[in-house]
């Protein structure tokens, strides 16, 4: 188990240091209050820092932290103090783009928030307990973003209500813009 | 209803803060949560109620077992829907909830049913879900579909079979063991990852068999992985397997260099700098093997992203500390990283320059790390300070630019870890480099001037206290001292009282105007400030003539105090205010013993049987109590040492008896402590028989028999022996133990009337030379050492033979000659070719003893040693040599 490349966790906080979505894979912190106490020194750490054209990389704790932001979001993943630094910054790097590819574009923090399944979604396919599932971020996206319904569905499950609710929806999304 | 988040309407003119989680609440969530029981189930609504749940968690909340349980039988009725999304999420909350195994039986037929569905999606993350919750019981019943599922075509299947695999081997090794087969096939797919994922999985299966490791390394080195991260996971591997070989074959070139030096030449870099990593790290490493690798570290110094300069700089700072040579190539893109935006990798950088630079590149970097310093945080300049410290050691010549720059740093802004850290330097500076030493001194003192914490101002006084007078001219130092007893706090002030007392007993001619200081300070409004004027004014000699200090004041003033803080503490404690005033000496020099139970609990707890008493008195007064509360012992004065319980018995025997051997002047008392583990017995009258006649010195003088010795409830029996006083007499004593046994009827408790004697043979024990030197520590080595002198300094050299390394060499002394280890010399760093260890004790007849035992080893793991000794009797200094020639 050593020898295998491990992330510790992967943090997505916003511009106040805040949780937005976060995985923890590492019995390191086993509470509530540790894993909080965690976030805010990485955030503060860095948080003055310029992640913004490449990923940048700290070490505190005995811990790597390799991170990278737009916007309001703050990106993060965390490794032991022996890992390759290289191997963290491509999960990282991942993770940053899949999040881009899924929300289209307009990277922040209200529409990561309306879309957080899809982020919730996307650290479930990068990494499993803490071994490393996958790093190509259209791949992680293809993975999250397949919102269609199963082919053996029967189409009488699709209620007409529920095609106007959906229509609705995206008429009200398209006029708050 | 369809509404999707609550408070959407109401926020949004709010835009800035607006969340779609505003204002959520866990109770209002889990009532919609009902919607999962709907009997037209809306997926899209579902999958948003499932979100709110995660976000929850995801913050930090908990829900209680009812809670959970609740939430987790509606989400099983999800698996109706067939919308892909929604099964998404359900897979995702599942393993959030983590349900208990009387739970799991709900989803574990719709989780296999997915298992074995045709959409690639259900059955990747159906594996997962079921791996993540089941037991082993179900492990057999799915076992046939996870082999298939790891040789499936579709990648995302393979892996998450054998993610999953990788998990499972923790708890159920024995069936993940099976899919060897499957795994190897994996290990050959064309998808990146799986191939990782098999490799990792392989490994872990064959990982305790040598030869299996060696296989599949050779193998897969002659070049069939395609995967980045499965090559970095072969190089670690490999190195595995070079660090093992490499104690077999000395001779020859290294095994599997090549497949290393090849990587360096990879197209990802990830695996470039795990394969240069893996070489800097080689045991014994040549600077021919390194040079390829420190070159593509170097090129990764001047690359555009941050991550790649910080993991060279990381890796070659590590070099520098054994290979300081190697990496000097790397000093110019190196210097321009001290302008480096990530201060982490510019306070790498200079560490590292500070590491490899040279006497002449010194004063150059120096005015560098000046300007670098004034915009990195504290913890970055206490590293920073090291790195300079022990490069002024190096280049004792340097000292007055580095001094100077220390000097300059104290005086900025700074917390108090740092200008700790500034201080230590400076005092470590001063007491190894004697040119260093007037001007550092200046330097403190200006320091002290203006310095808001308490606790360096008080060691600096102290310091200057014993450095002071013995400068050219230690009058300029008395009015920074004096100044303080005006401007400061109390603390500070009984200090620097103290060390005005210091220079007036060392500093003959100044004795007259120090008295009329101290005099001053008996007016002082804080009670300790004038108890110790008034009590250095006595001892200095109330006349303030300029007549020279005698030297036992001297010794008061200056002589370190050789006991143990906690003990003086415990005996001022103990302490009842009566005509006989309280005696220092009385005071036990021993360090704490190991308590006896600490070390013996593990593993014997649970049966509670067959380990040895746990935990009769442990400290020495304990001991000393219950010996003196035996009449026979009463008589033989105070105890010197008591040693560690020694096993006279294998673990798990009927009887169990260890030893402790109390060490007097004239006597040694061997305590035997003995536990019965058989329900069935009682013993009576135990006692142990001891046949001293390799011991001819020795002499029994007494024995405690031990009246009865019930299951499972330890007591003790003793035996006295009478030895020439004062001499370290050594011996090798065998033990008999002899009882009366008598049945005992386990369902009454009843013993019967009737015993039959027996005996028991028990291990030998011998009394040592360690036996007879006491654990005590200096606080200060070095000044301990000076002040002892050379007199009777003994010194010579002995051949260790081979060794596994330096550590068990060292740990070998030590425990040999059962002294305290100071200043954590203990500690060897792992690969070092040389080692200075310092030991110090008190050997019977309370003779000071000092000891600087400087090791080296030499190409075929010989051990060399040079053991110096100073003590207060040469005999003494002799009879160490003795005890290491004879060990």
């Amino acid at each position: 188990m050593e020898l295998c490349p491990t992330i510790k966790n992967i943090l997505l906080l916003d511009s106040e240091g805040k949780r937005i979505a976060v995985k923890y894979y590492s019995d390191d912190w086993p509470t509530n209050a540790a894993k909080e106490a965690f976030e805010k020194a990485v955030f503060t750490k860095t948080q003055k820092t310029n992640a913004r054209t490449e990923a940048e990389i700290t070490m505190f704790d005995n811990y790597i932290v390799v991170y990278k932001f737009v916007q309001d979001l703050h990106f993060f993943v965390t490794g032991g103090e022996n890992e390759n630094e290289i191997i963290l910054a491509t999960v990282l790097q991942g993770f940053f783009d899949a999040v881009g590819l899924l929300l289209r574009g307009t990277e922040d923090k209200k529409e990561a928030l309306e879309n957080l399944d899809l982020i919730l979604l996307c650290l479930d396919e990068i990494v499993d307990g803490s071994i490393i599932l996958e790093t190509d971020a259209n791949v992680i996206a293809g993975k999250v973003d397949s919102h269609s319904m199963d082919a053996g569905a029967p189409l009488s499950e699709q209620t007409i209500t529920q095609a106007l609710a959906t229509a609705r929806e995206h008429l009200t999304r398209s006029l708050l813009k | 209803m369809a509404q999707p988040f609550l408070k959407k309407d109401d926020d949004h003119d709010d835009e800035a803060d607006y969340s779609p989680f505003l204002g959520i609440e866990k109770g209002a969530v889990l009532q919609e949560a009902r919607v999962f029981n709907d009997h037209q189930l809306d997926p899209r609504r579902c999958s948003q109620v499932i979100t709110k749940l995660l976000y929850l968690l995801n913050q930090g909340e908990t829900f209680t077992k009812v809670e959970a349980t609740e939430v987790f039988f509606a989400v099983t009725k999800l698996f109706q829907s067939r919308d892909l999304g929604l099964r998404r999420m359900v897979y995702v909350i599942i393993k959030e909830l983590s349900p208990s195994a009387d739970e799991v039986i709900i989803v574990t037929s719709s989780l296999m049913k997915d298992m074995t569905s045709k959409t690639d999606m259900y059955r990747a993350n159906a594996i997962r879900v079921l791996c993540r919750i089941t037991d082993g019981t179900l492990l057999t019943q799915i076992e046939r579909y996870l082999k298939q599922a790891i040789v499936d075509k579709n990648p995302v299947v393979a892996s998450a079979a054998l993610v999953s695999g990788i998990h499972l081997l923790q708890t159920n090794p024995e069936i993940v063991k099976r899919w060897s087969n499957e795994v190897q096939e994996a290990v050959q797919s064309r998808a990146a990852l799986v191939q990782f994922h098999a490799l990792a999985l392989l490994h872990q299966i064959r990982q305790n068999d040598r030869l299996a490791v060696n296989k599949l390394v050779s193998s897969l080195t002659k070049g069939s992985v395609r995967s980045p991260l499965a090559q970095c996971l072969l190089i670690r591997y490999t190195s595995q397997v070079i660090r093992e070989s490499a104690s077999n074959t000395q001779t020859g070139d290294r095994p599997f260099y090549d497949f290393l030096e090849g990587c360096l030449r990879h197209k990802a870099e990830m695996v470039i700098f795990e394969a240069a990593r893996a070489i800097t790290e080689l045991n014994g490493v040549t600077s021919r093997e390194l040079t390829p690798a420190i070159t593509v570290l170097q090129l990764f110094l001047s690359s555009t992203k941050p991550v790649l300069r910080f993991a060279a700089v990381r890796t070659l700072n590590k070099v520098a500390m054994t290979h300081p040579i190697a990496v000097i190539n790397c000093n110019i893109d190196m210097e321009s990283l001290i302008s480096d935006q990530n201060r982490s990798i510019a306070t790498l950088a200079i560490t590292t320059l500070l590491k490899t630079g040279n006497e002449s590149s010194v004063d150059r970097l120096m005015k560098q790390i000046t300007t670098f310093m004034s915009d990195i945080a504290d913890e970055f300049k206490i590293v920073v300070i090291e790195a300079i410290r022990s490069l002024c050691l190096k280049f004792p010549l340097k000292h007055r630019s580095l001094m100077n720059f220390l000097s300059n740093i104290l005086r900025e802004e700074g917390g108090f870890e740092y200008k700790k850290a500034i201080v230590d330097s400076i005092v470590i500076l001063i007491r190894d480099i004697p040119e260093a030493k007037e001007s550092g001194l200046l330097h403190l003192c200006e320091f002290i001037e203006d310095c808001e914490f308490t606790y360096l101002s008080t060691q600096i006084l102290h310091f200057l206290g014993i450095e002071g007078p013995k400068t050219s001219d230690p009058s300029k130092y008395i009015r920074y001292i004096y100044n303080r007893v005006h401007l400061e706090n109390a603390t500070v002030r009984a200090g620097a009282v103290s060390t005005l007392a210091k220079f007036g007993a060392m500093v003959d001619s100044l004795k007259p105007r120090i008295f009329v200081l101290l005099r001053r300070c008996l007016f002082d409004t804080d009670d300790e400030v004038r108890d110790r004027a008034t009590l250095y004014l006595n001892t200095l000699g109330t006349d303030g003539a300029v007549v020279e200090t005698g030297e036992d004041v001297k010794e008061f003033l200056f002589g370190s105090l050789d006991i143990p803080l906690v003990n003086l503490e415990r005996s001022l404690k103990n302490y009842e205010p009566s005509e006989e005033s309280f005696d220092i000496n009385s005071v036990p020099k021993e360090v704490k013993i190991q308590p006896l139970a600490e070390k013996k609990a593990p593993g014997k707890k649970p049966t509670g049987l067959g380990g040895p008493p746990p935990g009769p008195p442990s400290t020495i007064d304990a001991y000393e109590k219950l010996l003196l509360s035996i009449p026979e012992f009463a008589n033989f004065g105070k105890l010197f040492k008591s040693s560690a319980p020694v096993e006279l018995t294998e673990a798990e025997t009927e009887y169990a008896v260890n030893v402790v051997k109390h060490i007097f002047d004239g006597h040694v008392v061997f305590q035997y402590n003995c536990t019965n583990t058989i329900p069935e017995q009682l013993l009576e009258n135990v006692t142990v028989i001891v046949d001293a006649s390799e011991a001819e010195e020795f002499a029994e003088v007494a024995s405690k028999p031990l009246r009865s010795l019930p299951y499972d409830s330890p007591g003790q029996t003793f035996v006295a022996f009478e030895k020439p006083e004062g001499v370290p007499a050594v011996g090798k004593f065998s033990n008999m133990l002899r009882f009366i046994v008598k049945e005992v009827d386990p369902s009454t408790g009843e013993a019967e009337d009737d015993g039959v004697e027996d005996e028991y043979q028990l291990e030998e024990l011998e009394v040592v030379a360690a036996d007879y030197m006491l654990k005590v520590g200096v606080s200060n080595f070095r000044n301990a050492w000076e002040s002892m002198g050379p007199d009777c300094e003994r010194v010579d050299e002995y051949g260790l033979g081979p060794r596994e390394n330096l550590a068990e060499a060292v740990n070998a002394v030590i425990n040999l000659l059962g002294m305290q280890p100071c200043e954590g010399t203990e500690v060897v760093p792992s690969n070092s070719r040389s080692h200075t260890c310092l030991l110090s004790g008190v050997y019977i007849g309370n003779v000071k003893v000092l000891v600087r035992l400087q090791f080296g080893i030499d190409g075929p793991k010989d051990v060399a040693m040079k053991l110096a000794v100073r003590s207060e009797d040469e005999a003494v200094s002799d009879v160490i040599h003795e005890i290491v020639a004879s060990g």
